[in-house]
């Protein structure tokens, strides 16, 4: 990704600076900082609380500032069953969080209503938020919950940052 | 005390609106004649024998038989140890019984969720509402005519529902096979 550029100043005194592009720095910045909004709703809220202590540290990857609150998060983690009743809540609180947000889709209930094929149950919460990685378990094992922070990093990496950016105003 | 000995005296103060006591297995049930007494019934029990704890109130859908409701009163004891079950019936047409929540204070929640599962009222208790599901929720889920993937409903603003897609079936197990493969659970078809 680094294009090799003339560059008018001397490494041995200045210090090293890395010449990259704007969309690769700010992926690199969002990517290594995710914030977990956690949607610890049932039983995966106990691997996620198990994945954020000291064992299975999520701090690894940044993530271990879990805002409860939304306009401080950058990912939403739905970890658990997600009720009809509920589900009204967790689409309000998706929308209060600001751009650029994503959703980890934690365990079976989350991606698709788990064993819970009934009347009350919403059969996955892609039905009301856009999900971007999907882990499968029930429950995940913390490991595999990383293995999704991982893959979501990886895709954020590839996103074109800049063209997203939405202008003042608009 | 026995629990037998202690529902012989419960029987013995109502003569016949208790019927005898029935003993299973070391659990001792008394059914109630008319649902419209049974706070009279749990006021004897609370007061005079001691049943100062209301487990559970449970109601049975008997789907096809009349009257259609059991509700089903579990009680115990702290002093005496002993459980004690009161069964009453309800037909689908009268769909209420009185409450008793004015003998044991729990019975609060419990028969609010008879009243949002199955659809049974209960006079005078002092909040009615669903607890499970949410209020203008259209039907009881758990009536036997009621499928388990559910139906589409739609209440703007609070929640909606749809149907669960079930792929071929609730997945049960079939009782009383040979062995494990027989019995594992595999798609239920219609026994017709």
């Amino acid at each position: 990704m680094q294009t090799s550029t003339e560059v008018g100043y001397n490494s041995k005194i200045e210090g090293d600076v890395v010449v990259t592009r704007v969309d690769a720095a700010l992926n690199w910045f969002r990517k290594n900082s995710l914030w977990p909004m956690p949607m610890g709703l049932a039983c995966c809220a106990i691997e996620l609380m198990a994945a954020g202590a000291s064992r299975f540290d999520i701090a690894r990857f940044g993530a271990e500032v879990m805002r409860f609150s939304p306009r401080q998060s950058d990912v939403m983690i739905v970890a658990g069953t997600v009720t009809y009743k509920m589900a009204m809540a967790v689409k309000r609180i998706y929308d209060q969080m600001p751009e650029p947000k994503w959703v980890i889709a934690m365990g079976a209930c989350a991606s698709t209503g788990g064993m819970y094929r009934s009347y009350a149950v919403l059969q996955g919460v892609d039905r009301i938020l856009p999900v971007d990685v999907y882990v499968a378990g029930c429950p995940p094992r913390p490991e595999a919950l990383l293995d999704a922070l991982i893959k979501l990093q990886n895709k954020v990496a590839k996103e074109p940052a800049l063209a997203n950016q939405k202008k003042a105003g608009a | 005390m026995s629990a037998l000995e202690i529902a012989q005296q419960l029987k013995a103060k109502f003569a016949d609106l208790v019927s005898a006591p029935v003993e299973f297995r070391g659990e001792v049930t008394l059914k109630v004649a008319d649902a419209e007494r049974i706070p009279e019934v749990c006021a004897v029990a609370k007061n005079e024998l001691g049943f100062d704890y209301l487990v559970d109130i449970t109601s049975v859908d008997n789907y096809g038989e009349d009257p259609r409701f059991t509700i089903v009163y579990e009680l115990y004891g702290y002093g005496h140890c002993c459980h004690l079950r009161l069964k009453t019936d309800v037909s689908e047409e009268k769909s209420e019984l009185p409450t008793v929540t004015t003998v044991w204070r729990t019975a609060n929640w419990h028969e609010r969720e008879i009243y949002d599962m199955m659809g049974v009222r209960f006079r005078g208790h002092p909040d009615l509402r669903r607890i499970l599901m949410w209020e203008g929720y259209p039907y009881f889920p758990l009536r036997k005519d009621f499928p388990l993937s559910g139906k589409s409903s739609e209440v703007p603003d609070v929640a909606f529902t749809k149907t669960a897609p079930l792929e071929g079936g609730p997945f049960v197990t079939i009782a009383g096979g040979k062995d494990r493969t027989a019995r594992e659970p595999r798609v239920r078809l219609p026994e017709s």
